[in-house]
């Protein structure tokens, strides 16, 4: 990973087309936030350092069921925009929607790990629970992180929070949106480290120094590091590179 | 008739400055917990801080826009920011100055990007010495870039004015531009003009005049409010790397 450019709103980036968190005035090219600036292909975005969550397609994201309606369920997933899961994404049952109770399936306040399925241009948001790394999530706690920094908690495809799976033996689930789901006997110490991450996200070689703090923890703490109990896909894969 | 207080003395100003230095500037970003994004901007003894909340749903509903955000600016003056106690709470006063600070800032955001929801900004003046509007700006305009709002450039803004020059007797010679009027030339002066600077268009986006003036001598002091803002945009800026720097290196330790 290279030294990237802080820069403000308005800063020239230089000549090209714009990407993500950029705009162009003719050929030039000028950021829009106060942000970490990259360059592809003459095309040039800035990664953003603050900001609330703005849905994408193909986000994995957290979300806490806020309302059943009929045959959908309303998530609130961090974020201005809700979005809709409707029941014939979420089961693949046929359900009777006369007799059955949906709550059976999902209670409000129910936490659950989804993907984005579409996002329209007047930002209606619509779940999908179809992909097999989605599931309800059950027991377990749950921190909020800035979204912008979740690409570094899931570190390179997924080594991070790999890592603190593994040194700490808990299970976590990185949403896209900004929320990270933990459960296990050590759970204090994967958060701590989490948060860790999240303060410190511009460090380069970042994993091996959460690695040797989280190591000095558990050994404090004495507790044997439990067996992982493995999980596919636990993190989304579109990581930071 | 009585008699006019001597507001140039030896081509310096009554509290010592030049004709173009506005008066020390301090900024701060990222003061308030609570908020999305916030800022502190100090200009001699007026002190603004700023929140900025959101983007986030609209309530009342019907205010809601289904094709771009609704910004929506709220100016407020403590009580005991003046010398004589205000009276708490909205004024004709407060309401102005929070539809002109939300016009000086709705060109340089990206409002299209957020449908459906509100960017609220809270700006509330704990001291006041003159151009309360102007730094109150300069500390919304960094609030909102410190909460990932996307926008065009950083606003800045200042005031200037018009002082009359007289001799020691108090027989008027002549009128001088000046820039960030403050204490006493607010009182004794002839003219107080804030301005907002959209520093990349080279564009006014607020622009309040209060007094009488001929138009060679409203240029003038136009040239000098936006000399002022320049000196602001640059203080702004710092304020806004110091703090993601300061991310950076906190990292580094």
């Amino acid at each position: 990973m290279s030294e990237r450019k802080l820069v403000l709103p308005g800063d020239p980036l230089g000549e090209g087309r714009s990407g993500n968190n950029s705009y162009a005035e003719g050929s030039k090219v000028f950021s829009k936030c106060v942000g970490l600036v990259e360059e592809k292909g003459g095309v040039f975005f800035v990664i953003p350092l603050s900001g609330i969550y703005n849905p994408k397609r193909g986000d994995g994201v957290i979300g806490k069921v806020e309302e059943i309606i009929f045959s959908k369920f309303i998530i609130d997933i961090n974020s201005p925009y809700e979005a809709v899961l409707p029941l014939s994404e979420a089961t693949d049952e046929f359900i009777d929607l006369t007799k059955t109770d949906l709550t059976y399936y999902l209670n409000y306040n129910d936490l659950i790990f989804s993907e984005i399925m579409s996002v329209s241009k007047t930002k209606n948001v619509q779940l999908s629970m179809k992909d097999r790394k989605c599931r309800k999530l059950r027991g377990g706690r749950v921190i909020k992180v800035t979204p912008a920094k979740v690409p570094r908690i899931i570190g390179k495809s997924g080594s991070m929070v790999e890592m603190i799976k593994q040194t700490t033996g808990t299970q976590i689930v990185v949403g896209q949106n900004g929320i990270v789901w933990v459960k296990g006997d050590n759970e204090d110490i994967a958060i701590e480290a989490i948060l860790e991450v999240e303060r410190k996200s511009h460090l380069h070689g970042l994993t091996d120094k959460i690695k040797e703090s989280v190591e000095k923890k558990m050994a404090q703490s004495g507790v044997p590091v439990p067996k992982v109990v493995r999980q596919e896909a636990d993190f989304a894969e579109n990581g930071d590179d | 008739m009585e008699k006019q207080l001597q507001l140039v003395k030896n081509g310096k100003r009554i509290d010592g400055r030049a004709f173009d230095e506005v008066r020390p500037l301090e900024a701060r970003v990222g003061v308030l917990k609570n908020t999305e994004g916030s800022a502190m901007f100090r200009i001699g003894n007026t002190l603004a801080i700023a929140g900025v909340y959101g983007p986030r749903k609209v309530f009342p509903k019907h205010q809601e826009m289904s094709e771009q955000a609704i910004l929506r600016v709220k100016y407020n003056m403590s009580p005991f920011a003046t010398t004589e106690r205000g009276r708490p709470g909205i004024s004709r006063r407060s309401t102005e100055i929070s539809m002109v600070i939300r016009e000086a800032l709705v060109p340089v955001v990206f409002l299209e990007e957020f449908p459906k929801t509100a960017i609220d900004v809270h700006i509330e003046v704990l001291q006041a010495d003159a151009s309360t509007r102007c730094a109150g700006l300069n500390a919304a305009a960094l609030a909102l870039a410190d909460a990932g709002i996307p926008m065009r450039d950083i606003v800045a803004s200042c005031s200037a004015g018009k002082i009359p020059v007289t001799d020691s007797e108090g027989n008027r010679t002549g009128m001088q531009a000046v820039v960030d009027i403050a204490g006493k030339e607010d009182t004794e002066g002839e003219l107080d003009l804030p301005i907002a600077y959209y520093k990349k268009t080279n564009e006014l986006t607020l622009l309040q005049m209060d007094g009488i003036t001929k138009k060679k001598e409203f240029l003038d002091i136009i040239k000098m409010a936006v000399k002022g803002c320049e000196d602001i945009y640059q203080v702004q800026r710092s304020a806004l790397k110091h703090k993601y720097m300061m991310e950076t290196e906190e990292a580094l330790r």
